[in-house]
C-alpha cells in the first residue's frame, strides 16, 4: 500500500473522530456518533496491517504477538463493557482512560529505548512529556476507580506537609525529566515513570468524591494529549489529529462539568495543593429525625397534587429504577402530578440518574433538569429524595467554605413536605452533614432504596 | 514531517476539538466523554508501530502490553459507550 493511500485512509479516520464527537454531542445522533468513532478507529487499526512504517514488508514483525495481544485485549475489554452495571460504568470509564494512558506510556518508552541515541532532541522532549503525563493519567485513573469502587475511602485523603510532598514530587518529576532530555539512557525514563506514577496516586488522593468526576474527564484530556505527543514521535497524523481532539474536547468538558457543580476548574486542578483538613461538625448526629414509615409516606403522597421525584446515587445502588417508575405511574393513575428533578451531578457522573431513569423507560418529558424544577418546589407538596444528598443539601447555599459551597443545588427545601429515602444517617459522598434531615417537614424511610419504594407501592395502592 | 505542518494541524484540531463540543448537554456528558476516551485507545496503532519495529525481547514486551492496555481501552470504550446510549433509545420525542 502507498503511503499517500495510507494516509488518506489516516485522514478518514480523523474525520471519522470529528464526527464521532459531533455526533455523541445531541441526544438524536449520539449512538450513531459513537458507532462512526468506532468504524474509524477500526479502519486505523486495520490499515496499519498494511502499512506500518516505511519500508516494511507485509507481514507485520511479530504479527503472531500481535495478534494475540488484540486478542487478550478483546477478551478482556468487551465482556468488561459488556457485563458491567449501569451504578458501575463510571469507574469502568476511568479503568478504560487509566489503561490508554499507560499504553501511551508504554508506547513512548518503547519508542525510545528503539531511538536510542538518535532521537532528536524533540522526540525526547515529546517522550519525556508522555511519559510524565501517560503514566500520572494511569495510576491517577487506578485511584478514581478504587474512591468510586469504594475500595478506599471516598474522603479527600489528606496527610500532613501533604501539600509540600506532592510539591516536592512535581519538581523532582520535571526535574528527572530534564535530566532524561539532556543524559538520555534507560535507567532515568524508568525512575521518571515510577515518580510520575506516584505524582498520579498523590495528585488524585487528596480529591473529595463529589469532583472525582471531573479529575476523569481531566485525565482523559491528558490522555489525548499524551496520544497526540506519540503522534509527532511516530511520525502519524491521525495520532496528532486524534489524540488532540480528544485533549481539546475533554478540556472544555471538563470545565463544563466543574460548571455544572458549581466548582472552579482551577480548585479542583490544584486543589491537592491547597487541601487542608476540614472542621467537622460534630455532634449533629445526635440530633433528633423524624422517621416514618411506608404507609406514612404512601398517605402523604396520597394528598399530594404535585410530587417531584429526585433520583441520586442511591438509586443506582438499589437498582430501584424500575420501581420508582413503578411508584410514578401509580401517582399519576391517581391524578398526581409527577416530575422528576435531575441534577446534572446527581449519581457518580453527570447525566448518570438520565441513563438511569431512560433504562426503566421513564418518558423523557417528566424528567426536568435543575433550571426547569427548582422554579416549581414552591407549588409541590412532597419532594421524595432517594438515595440523593450532596445535590439537595442547602449548606452549598448557606455555608460559606463548605466543600460544596457554591455548586447549584435541587431546591428542595422550598416543598412542602420533603421525604428522604436512605440507608443510614451516614452523609453522602461529599462527606457533609445535610441540615435538612433535621428539619420539621422532612420525614426519614430508612432502608434500602428499592425495598423502601416497594412497600410504598403496595401501601399506595391499598389506600 | 515538516513542524510547521505539524504544529498546524495540532492547533487547527485543538479549535476542532473545542467547537464540536460545545453545545452538549450535561445529559451527555458521561457519554462523551466515554466515547472520547474510546477514540484515544487509537493509540492501539502507534502500539503495532512499536511492536512492528521492536528488536529486543523488551521493547516487544513492553509494545505487547501496550498493545493488550490499548485494544481494551479502545473496544471497551466503544462498547460501553454504545450500552449507555442504549438505554436513552425510544425515548426521544
Amino acid at each position: 500500500m502507498s503511503r499517500t493511500l495510507y494516509d488518506l485512509i489516516g485522514l478518514a479516520a480523523g474525520v471519522a473522530f470529528i464526527l464521532a464527537l459531533k455526533g455523541l454531542s445531541h441526544p438524536k445522533t449520539a449512538r450513531r456518533g459513537n458507532l462512526i468513532g468506532a468504524f474509524g478507529a477500526t479502519l486505523a487499526t486495520l490499515v496499519v496491517f498494511f502499512y506500518a512504517n516505511p519500508g516494511s514488508s507485509l507481514p507485520l514483525n511479530h504479527l503472531g504477538f500481535i495478534l494475540g495481544a488484540i486478542a487478550i485485549g478483546l477478551l478482556v475489554g468487551v465482556p468488561a463493557a459488556r457485563k458491567v452495571q449501569m451504578t458501575q460504568m463510571p469507574q469502568l470509564v476511568a479503568l478504560f482512560n487509566g489503561v490508554g494512558g499507560g499504553a501511551a506510556a508504554l508506547v513512548a518508552i518503547v519508542e525510545y529505548l528503539h531511538l536510542g541515541a538518535e532521537a532528536t532532541t524533540a522526540e525526547v522532549i515529546f517522550t519525556v512529556f508522555t511519559v510524565i503525563v501517560g503514566c500520572v493519567s494511569f495510576s491517577g485513573s487506578i485511584i478514581t476507580f478504587m474512591k468510586l469502587q469504594e475500595l478506599m475511602t471516598t474522603r479527600p485523603v489528606i496527610f500532613p506537609a501533604g501539600r509540600f510532598i506532592i510539591a516536592a514530587t512535581l519538581v523532582s518529576v520535571i526535574g528527572v525529566g530534564g535530566w532524561v532530555v539532556n543524559a538520555l539512557g534507560t535507567a532515568p525514563l524508568l525512575i521518571l515513570a515510577g515518580l510520575s506514577l506516584l505524582f498520579g496516586i498523590l495528585f488524585v488522593l487528596p480529591v473529595g468524591g463529589a469532583d472525582v468526576p471531573i479529575v476523569i474527564s481531566l485525565l482523559n484530556a491528558f490522555t489525548g494529549l499524551t496520544v497526540a505527543a506519540s503522534g509527532y514521535v511516530l511520525d502519524s497524523v491521525l495520532l496528532i489529529i486524534a489524540g488532540t481532539l480528544v485533549g481539546a474536547s475533554g478540556t472544555i468538558l471538563t470545565r463544563k462539568m466543574a460548571e455544572a457543580m458549581g466548582r472552579s476548574l482551577f480548585g479542583t486542578l490544584f486543589g491537592a495543593f491547597t487541601a487542608k483538613a476540614q472542621d467537622s461538625s460534630g455532634a449533629a448526629e445526635d440530633r433528633p429525625v423524624k422517621s416514618g414509615s411506608p404507609d406514612d409516606v404512601a398517605i402523604l403522597l396520597n394528598y399530594a397534587r404535585r410530587v417531584v421525584i429526585v433520583p441520586g446515587f442511591g438509586l443506582a445502588v438499589a437498582q430501584a429504577q424500575h420501581t420508582v417508575r413503578e411508584l410514578a405511574d401509580l401517582m399519576i393513575s391517581k391524578g398526581i402530578d409527577v416530575a422528576y428533578g435531575i441534577h446534572p451531578v446527581a449519581g457518580r457522573m453527570p447525566g448518570h440518574m438520565n441513563v438511569l431513569l431512560a433504562e426503566a423507560n421513564v418518558p423523557y418529558d417528566q424528567l426536568l433538569e435543575m433550571d426547569e424544577v427548582n422554579p416549581t418546589f414552591g407549588q409541590t407538596d412532597v419532594a421524595i429524595v432517594i438515595g440523593a444528598n450532596d445535590v439537595v443539601n442547602p449548606a452549598a447555599q448557606t455555608t460559606p467554605g463548605c466543600p460544596i459551597y457554591g455548586m447549584p443545588i435541587l431546591e428542595v427545601n422550598n416543598a412542602a413536605n420533603i421525604i428522604f429515602l436512605k440507608r443510614s444517617m451516614r452523609p453522602g459522598f461529599a462527606g457533609i452533614e445535610n441540615e435538612l434531615l433535621y428539619d420539621p417537614k422532612t420525614m426519614l424511610l430508612f432502608g434500602d432504596a428499592k425495598a423502601s419504594l416497594t412497600k410504598v407501592v403496595s401501601a399506595l395502592k391499598a389506600l | 514531517m515538516e513542524p510547521m505542518a505539524i504544529l498546524s494541524i495540532f492547533v487547527l484540531a485543538i479549535f476542532v476539538g473545542f467547537e464540536v463540543v460545545s453545545k452538549v448537554s450535561s445529559t451527555l456528558h458521561t457519554p462523551l466523554m466515554s466515547g472520547a476516551n474510546a477514540i484515544h485507545g487509537v493509540i492501539l496503532v502507534g502500539a503495532i508501530i512499536v511492536a512492528d519495529h521492536s528488536e529486543t525481547n523488551l521493547e516487544l514486551g513492553l509494545s505487547i502490553a501496550a498493545i493488550i492496555l490499548a485494544t481494551i481501552n479502545m473496544v471497551g470504550g466503544f462498547v460501553v459507550t454504545d450500552r449507555m446510549l442504549e438505554m436513552f433509545k425510544g425515548n426521544k420525542k
